[in-house]
């Protein structure tokens, strides 16, 4: 706009102020302090996270003292173990169950609070997201003492109703369990909040209308909460999937992976590999395996989000 | 079809119609009983930790009831905050999560800025890319990690692997592309007017940003400043693999390693321990609690 008030005046002069100024004028210009703005967090993702990843498959391939190139030996070592082979499918039990469970229990406790008079929900809602609020770590140590062997607090309430101890941690059907169970309690309250607020987004005549067609509670969840909310379902149970899939804290607390490696996942493996047993590139092997599972999620998300904005 | 519809809504709506009020009543009451349920359920492990923190060591080993406590005693809480291991637990804890705070907002506000509003080349690649690296988790960079930082002392000297100060390089890799994410949103939905009128008036892009949108989004800014604080207090893996020596500890991998010894669990301290490393969180949702779940949903649907 104000090149071309300028114009008919004086070219000549603007021209040169022009050339003199060239480096200021580049520096000034408008992509150039967006470029510099977000060059922190170019740097930052590039060093940090870019590099170190590219790093990690470049570390698979060498051997345990890291000195020679070994090329797949790693993984054909690993493809031979018989504990590889358990944490894969302890990996793939335990994101499957605990993301199901909690996407349920976040269904049906996100209806109770919709139920429920709007004064009042708030109140519910904060006692509700307590388990998601509390650090990980912390929350595990006192499950590991409601699940102490001598003095679980379950197992005496259990006692009083003549039930036996239960061996929580101890036996290796019970510590797969008690690990799910665990994760579902911290992540169930995530899944609530998401549902809730999709569920207050739905608009009301469409319930209105669907009594006055006759239908009945189930009806209404099957033909109209779940086509409104399927957006918000399917993200966050990918979210989830993917940060199931590589926990580490409550595994790691709760029982280590024992007993005997029966409650291992790629996360818990890798770290007792690779910075337990330093041998990094065994341990950077394992963990790389958690990559196209996380990168199936990962794409599904960024399709549905893709999809979205192009709605909007 | 028009039948069989016709026969279903017949007798259906009669037996409906008398009862819809008392049918809510009842919806309401279970919906209360099974809250109620799920409340005991989520509130028993941080109820239980109070209750636990509340007893002598003596009566824990005496294996009475375990919900009950029959002589309430303050003694965990007194020895723990007298130790001076635990009160460093908690101040690197606290140096850590504020400094990586401040690192954050520094990084991630000028960026969401620039993403949202001023186009540079790749600017769009760029905020899939911020999105893609706040989906990778932890556990998948931590083995790389570590042997860069290595490698890294060993080419130039400077010691970073178990010393506190290492965790300000890498808990922002977990905080700035959620953050970043989140304040893309929050500025995109600022009206263009608003930075229009700022520039007519001759506002700096710096004067737009501190002027018009840090003011505006800061329902965002705090979102995004809680979540920042969360997550680095709460992190377990990270400084679990890069400090080992006591003074050099935060709060979780404190008190999981030192109040643990071998065998020997000293319940009363360690229950006590987790309800102090868990209260800063705690206190920050039960005052902010609002935009606390606002940053929660808005990681996912904002897009």
């Amino acid at each position: 706009m104000a090149d071309v008030a300028l114009q008919p005046g004086s070219t000549a002069a603007t021209r040169t102020a022009k050339k003199r100024s060239s480096l200021r004028n580049v520096l000034g210009r408008k992509s150039t302090i967006a470029f510099l703005m977000a060059l922190p967090l170019i740097l930052l993702i590039a060093t940090l996270v870019v590099y170190p990843a590219f790093y990690a498959l470049h570390l698979a391939t060498l051997n345990k003292s890291m000195a020679r190139f070994v090329g797949f030996g790693n993984f054909e070592f690993l493809f031979k173990r018989e504990t590889f082979w358990l944490v894969v499918k302890q990996s793939c039990i335990f994101a499957i169950t605990a993301v199901l469970f909690k996407a349920l229990l976040g269904f049906i406790i996100a209806h109770f609070v919709h139920n429920i008079p709007a004064k009042g929900q708030r109140k519910w809602r904060g006692m509700l997201l307590v388990p998601w609020v509390i650090p990980p770590a912390m929350s595990t140590l006192a499950w590991l003492w409601l699940f102490d062997p001598s003095y679980s607090a379950f197992n005496y309430t259990l006692g009083l109703f003549g039930a036996g101890p239960i061996p929580w941690t101890g036996d290796a059907m019970w510590a797969r369990f008690s690990v799910i169970l665990v994760n579902i309690w911290v992540g169930a309250p995530f899944f609530m909040i998401m549902y809730l607020a999709a569920l207050k987004s739905v608009p009301d005549q469409l319930y209105e209308a669907a009594a006055i067609d006759g239908a009945n509670w189930w009806q209404r969840i099957w033909y109209v909460t779940l086509p409104m909310m399927r957006n918000i379902i399917a993200i966050t149970t990918l979210f989830s999937l993917i940060v199931t899939f590589a926990n580490f804290d409550i595994v790691r607390i709760l029982t280590a992976g024992g007993p005997l490696d029966h409650t291992h996942i790629f996360a818990t493996w890798a770290f007792r590999v690779g910075i337990e047993g330093s041998d990094i590139p065994l341990g950077a092997s394992v963990s790389l395996f958690m990559v196209p599972i996380l990168a199936v999620a990962a794409i599904f998300i960024l399709r549905d989000i893709a999809k979205r904005g192009n709605e909007a | 079809m028009a039948t069989m519809t016709i026969d279903k809504a017949g007798p259906t709506r009669k037996v409906k119609y008398g009862s819809m009020s008392r049918d809510r009543a009842w919806a309401l009451r279970w919906s209360y009983f099974f809250l109620v349920i799920f409340v005991i359920f989520f509130l028993t492990p941080p109820v239980y930790m109070l209750i636990t923190s509340l007893k002598s060591s003596a009566e824990i080993s005496a294996a009475t009831n375990p919900w009950w406590v029959s002589r309430p005693t303050l003694d965990n809480y007194v020895a723990l905050l007298t130790s001076n291991q635990f009160l460093r637990f908690f101040w690197n804890s606290a140096i850590v999560s504020i400094l990586v705070v401040s690192i954050t907002m520094l990084i991630a506000v000028p960026a969401a800025f620039a993403l949202s509003r001023m186009r540079f080349w790749g600017s769009t690649i760029l905020g899939t890319g911020v999105f893609l690296t706040y989906l990778i988790p932890e556990t998948l960079l931590f083995i790389p990690l570590f042997k860069l930082f290595v490698v890294f002392s060993d080419w130039t000297g400077i010691q970073l692997i178990n010393r506190w100060y290492v965790l300000l390089f890498i808990y922002p890799t977990l905080t700035v592309p959620f953050c970043t994410w989140i304040m893309i949103g929050y500025f995109a939905s600022i009206p263009k007017e608003l930075d229009e009128a700022a520039i007519i008036d001759g506002a700096s892009w710096f004067q737009t940003l501190t002027r018009i949108f840090i003011p505006v989004a800061l329902p965002g800014l705090i979102a995004a400043t809680i979540f920042a604080f969360t997550v680095s207090w709460a992190q377990f893996l990270y400084p679990l693999v890069f400090t080992t020596s006591t003074d050099q500890l935060v709060m979780p991998v404190g008190i999981i390693t030192t109040l643990i010894k071998g065998d020997v669990f000293n319940w009363g301290q360690i229950m006590t321990g987790a309800l102090l490393g868990a209260a800063p969180p705690l206190i920050i949702y039960a005052f902010l609690m609002d935009y606390y779940i606002a940053g929660l949903t808005a990681g996912a649907t904002k897009g």
